[in-house]
């Protein structure tokens, strides 16, 4: 279960270092599970220092453990596994084998500070000298097969997913445009939120186009934070002062081939594996959710994961979203009721799971889903060949 | 050639060299199961379909059909933009297919589905499999 949560302060190039970040998240979710630091005794992340671009990494296991002077019988960092949240998986998986009794979990990012003001940058691109006279160094592994073409970032990897899909089953850019407005319209009730301005759709096809069919608002916001949870054996809920959410299941499942391009099927990718193999782990069916947390690293992955958690038909992602009454707080499927990555911020994963035990906890303020008890909650991470999710349930 | 864009090159090792350099005879190669047939892209030791180690580069015709394609527009490597990147699917097997470059046509005239054929476009040793129309280059 999730016993607490904490976040560090979240925004546009803060300026601070992603251990101090963590530290505050971290301090927070500690004292949010109603235990002390000397009670933590396991302890995961994603990705692992060291790993990706500037920023993306956050502070390594070991940094974290230093910092805080952590006793640990288990800990796990690494960036392969079900998606962002493989970490969360990782740690739940070692508090039912008995490895620890309370594990914590953080995702730091310092992509804002550290990437400048010099916009999005690619894979292999990013600090590596390019525009100064340097020279990119030549590229092996799987990347060899996108980047030479000139095919930097995952959103273009991704826009070929996406246009295949919108060849396939008619969807259209007003459709899709509907993820970005509704993560909008709730980061404008979210405080933490990085993009809080009301966006029309004009405002969103004003927007520029990075590689078809995304456009700039259609690809998430790089940001500066720390999220930091605790997940703790079932036996510590009495001593927590909140409702606390159990993990009911865990989609970890990737059948096809782990490739951006190889993947059997472009339109589904990875979420088909792991949103299929989440309900075989659960007696709880699509209908029992009432907040879905969708990742939105960009806005067609959220339709992705609509299909693929089964919450509308394979292909017809675009008609459910379509005029967005469906998705928006008060709508049947409350959607990203943060913001999501596109406006409340690049948490990169742990934003979207932060959110949900907000809500099942009934703690998250002027954009909690009105009407109802948040029973159920269910979390997507990843996009392409990774995808990982999770079912939350709210125990009182 | 120096209208070439910037590319990042592949680092050549024994695995990819056979892919990266036979556009300098014109031909588009990949790794082929002498047993049973199967082309594996990208190149693996053993042929996942019957596990047969006996896999060696062939040609094939060079002509392939976009499967999908997006057209950047975002500055990434100072290069210029826009430009269209495909993923292009083959005749010789369903699952055989690449991401590559559409070129000889303005990019937003890419669209899934069109015939297109194999060209390449040299920097040093390394030959990049890129395609163009087939009506436009014939
Ligand atoms: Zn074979």
């Amino acid at each position: 279960m999730i016993s607490g949560i904490g976040q560090s302060a979240v925004g546009r190039r803060l300026g601070r270092g992603g251990l101090d970040l963590t530290i505050d998240a971290s301090l927070a979710a500690v004292a949010d599970a109603g235990i002390t630091l000397a009670e933590v005794d396991g302890l995961a992340t994603y990705p692992g220092g060291g790993m990706g671009g500037p920023g993306f990494a956050g502070p390594g296991s070991p940094e974290v453990q230093e910092a805080l002077r952590l006793k640990l019988n288990w800990h796990s960092g690494g960036i392969e596994g079900a998606a962002q949240m493989a970490a969360v998986h990782n740690a739940v998986l070692a508090v039912g084998a008995g490895l620890a009794r309370h594990v914590l979990v953080y995702r730091t990012v310092t992509e804002s500070s550290e990437q400048g003001t010099g916009g999005r940058q690619g894979i292999g691109m990013g600090g590596l000298g390019m525009g100064g006279g340097g020279k990119a160094p030549k590229m092996g592994g799987s990347f060899q097969w996108n980047i030479p073409f000139r095919a930097y970032s995952a959103a273009n990897w991704l826009a070929l997913n996406a246009q295949r899909h919108f060849h396939e089953f008619g969807t259209t850019p007003e459709q899709m445009a509907m993820i970005a407005i509704n993560a909008r319209r709730n980061a404008g009730l979210n405080p933490q939120a990085v993009y809080r301005d009301p966006m029309t759709l004009d405002d969103y096809f004003a927007s520029r186009m990075i590689t078809t069919p995304f456009h700039l608002f259609d690809c998430d916001a790089p940001v500066d934070g720390s999220t930091a949870l605790v997940v703790s054996a079932v036996g510590h809920a009495p001593n927590v002062d909140h409702p606390v959410a159990r993990v009911d299941a865990i989609g970890s499942a990737l059948r096809g081939r782990p490739s951006w391009d190889q993947y059997d099927d472009l339109t589904t990718m990875a979420a088909r594996d792991a949103g299929a193999h989440l309900w075989t782990r659960t007696d709880l069916t699509p209908a029992d959710v009432d907040v879905a947390e969708l990742y939105d690293g960009f806005s067609f992955l959220a339709m992705t994961w609509l299909e693929a958690l089964g919450f509308c038909g394979k292909g017809e992602s675009g008609p459910f979203i379509e005029g967005g009454e469906r998705i928006a707080l008060a709508g049947e499927l409350p959607l990203n009721t943060h913001g999501g990555q596109l406006s409340a911020g690049r948490l990169h994963g742990f934003g979207f799971i932060h959110e949900a035990v907000l809500q099942l906890r009934g703690e998250a303020g002027a954009r909690q889903v009105p009407g109802k008890t948040v029973e159920v909650a269910v979390v997507a991470n990843g996009g392409g060949p990774i995808a990982g999710a999770m079912l939350l349930t709210r125990e009182a | 050639m120096a209208d070439l864009p910037f590319r990042v090159l592949p680092r050549l090792d024994d695995e990819n060299r056979f892919f990266w350099t036979a556009g300098e005879r014109g031909e588009l190669r990949f790794l082929r199961c002498q047993a049973c047939g199967y082309y594996l892209h990208p190149p693996l030791p053993r042929c996942p379909e019957c596990g047969s180690r006996e896999v060696a580069p062939e040609a094939v015709s060079g002509l392939g059909e976009v499967y999908s394609v997006t057209v950047n527009h975002h500055s990434w490597d100072g290069g210029r933009e826009p430009y269209a990147i495909a993923i292009v699917g083959f005749p010789e097997q369903a699952d055989l297919r690449m991401t590559s470059n559409v070129i000889g046509c303005p990019p937003e005239q890419v669209c899934i589905g069109m015939a297109v054929q194999v060209t390449f476009e040299a920097h040093d040793d390394v030959f990049f499999p890129l395609f163009t129309p087939v009506a436009a280059s014939g």
